[in-house]
């Protein structure tokens, strides 16, 4: 059944940029996507929105709706009090381009700077051989779809522009955390650099990433908290660095 | 201008745009854990009303104090001072610090105190009031991670926790079998610290989680999916086992002043 909707979409670029209301038809089973399209087709020919699967899957049209970092293609519109406006916005931590759409690149300059998975000199390709107990940690970690709400909703860069430089993000502790799990991965040097030039010590695991992550990657309890604690076998505590130092060995 | 409303940013002039009631969870927290502080002040410095035979508050155990009631300490055992500078030092004061300071360092009350008393932030999307944010990169924070020297402290003290619930087994005249309220609300209290330690998430990563290959220890990678299904519960059982421990000194200083009987089942 057809219901009217009362929406409220953010028009701008970086110079200024306003709320604009809009009424438009919502149909049962609609999602956020779905009445932005019906807006852009019917009433706003040149409403900038970036979107690809509609399926929760390409993690292309990331928006804050009613304030909240969230998959348009995913939010129900009848998970809204009927009567309520949608109040639909682009993300707020990065910046933005037109309408919706934001630039995103502080996110690949960071994946840039995470050092690639280093699989032993002499494993020839097609050798490797990994238990599934092994590298079950870090296929949690594979499930990302770099949405980036989770970078978004980091109150650290969100709140803190002065961040980006030396703040990689929930995203790339991930990434990092995945890299450190995997069984054949033999970069010595991961839990550092994550402490000293990826930001980990600038988390203080408020688990917002993991309140919005689309996926339900437990990023907190699984990634970040896990690199957290390798970083202080290495670096606070005495007694887990000097029992490396005699036995040589790094991870077990 | 900085954050939300640096000039890059889409320019909206609310600090969130949240319709939700965001707010309560923090105003919750800060609530109970504000009073818990309170009432744990009050107590530590009261140095009163924590021993009735056979129970002891756990705020008072292990009783380590000269000043200690008779019957209190461990054995007679009583290493530290009553006074120190000419001030009276309450048996509280002496080991407090190592729960407080499991409680302070805890991957979940960090989230829970930075929310609510800190606001950084206050809750997800909502923009926090501070111009500077180091996290735990700078002292004091980044004592956080001596959390796991907390941890093995606690398990410690609950060593001595679990022992005074079982001689809490004890009737008033020291003789076995018997059984009380105040046996079951000791139980019970040391039963959620245990849980609550265990589903630690140092102890997550002591037991297995720092391992790079589970498959090269298959008894560690057990106990990691063991203490990994607790820590799911980590948050409950912080909050379970903060209000067991509050409630079994509540109920130990009722009886102690006489407030309340503690009934006998047998």
């Amino acid at each position: 059944m057809a219901r009217k909707l009362n929406l409220r979409i953010w028009r701008g670029d970086s110079d200024s940029g306003e709320l604009k209301d809009v009424q438009v038809e919502v149909n049962e089973g609609e999602v956020v996507l779905d009445v932005i399209h019906r807006v852009q087709a019917t009433q706003m020919g040149d409403l900038a929105v970036r979107w690809n699967c509609k399926a929760g899957k390409c993690g292309s049209c990331s928006m804050e709706i009613n304030g909240k970092p969230r998959l348009a293609c995913m939010t129900q519109v009848a998970s809204y009090p009927e009567g309520e406006t949608i109040t639909v916005t682009p993300l707020r931590a990065f910046p933005v381009i037109k309408d919706l759409v934001t630039d995103v690149s502080f996110n690949y300059k960071k994946a840039m700077e995470i050092p690639a998975y280093a699989p032993p000199a002499d494993l020839a390709p097609g050798d490797a051989r990994m238990q599934q107990v092994d590298v079950e940690r870090s296929q949690e970690f594979r499930k990302c779809i770099e949405c980036f709400l989770c970078q978004d909703v980091c109150h650290v860069v969100r709140d803190h522009e002065e961040n980006k430089k030396s703040f990689a993000g929930p995203r790339f502790f991930i990434r990092i955390a995945e890299l450190d799990m995997h069984p054949l991965d033999i970069l010595k040097n991961r839990k550092k650099t994550a402490q000293e030039e990826h930001g980990l010590g600038m988390c203080n695991i408020t688990k917002c990433c993991t309140e919005v992550c689309p996926e339900h990657i437990r990023i907190t309890d699984n990634a970040i908290i896990p690199m957290k604690e390798r970083v202080v076998d290495i670096k606070y505590d005495p007694a887990r660095w000097l029992g490396s130092k005699i036995r040589k060995r790094e991870g077990l | 201008m900085s954050g939300v409303f640096s000039p890059t940013r889409a320019k909206i002039k609310e600090r969130t745009l949240r319709t939700d009631k965001w707010w309560l969870q923090p105003l919750i927290t800060f609530g109970v854990l504000f009073s818990f502080i309170i009432y744990a002040t009050f107590r530590a410095f009261e140095n009163a009303y924590y021993f009735t035979e056979p129970l002891i508050s756990p705020f008072y155990s292990p009783c380590l104090s000269e000043a200690c009631v008779e019957g209190s300490t461990i054995a007679g055992f009583t290493p530290v001072s009553a006074q120190v500078l000419n001030f009276a030092l309450s048996p509280a004061l002496i080991i407090l610090i190592f729960p407080l300071g499991f409680r302070m360092t805890c991957y979940y009350y960090r989230k829970a105190y930075y929310r609510a008393f800190w606001l950084s932030p206050p809750a997800c999307a909502v923009a926090e009031p501070h111009e500077k944010y180091t996290g735990e990169t700078r002292a004091p924070l980044i004592l956080q991670n001596a959390h796991r020297w907390f941890f093995y402290a606690g398990l410690v003290f609950n060593v001595f926790l679990t022992y005074d619930a079982i001689i809490s087994f004890k009737n008033p005249e020291g003789q076995w079998g018997h059984a009380s309220v105040g046996s079951l609300v000791l139980l019970l209290s040391s039963t959620l610290l245990w849980f609550y330690s265990l589903s630690c998430h140092t102890c997550r990563h002591t037991v297995g989680g720092r391992l790079k290959h589970f498959s090269k220890h298959p008894v560690r990678y057990k106990l990691w999916t063991w203490v990994s299904i607790l820590n799911h519960k980590h948050q409950q059982f912080a909050w379970y086992s903060l209000a067991a421990v509050a409630f079994a000194d509540i109920y130990v200083r009722e009886v102690a002043t006489g407030a309340w009987t503690n009934f006998y089942f047998f």
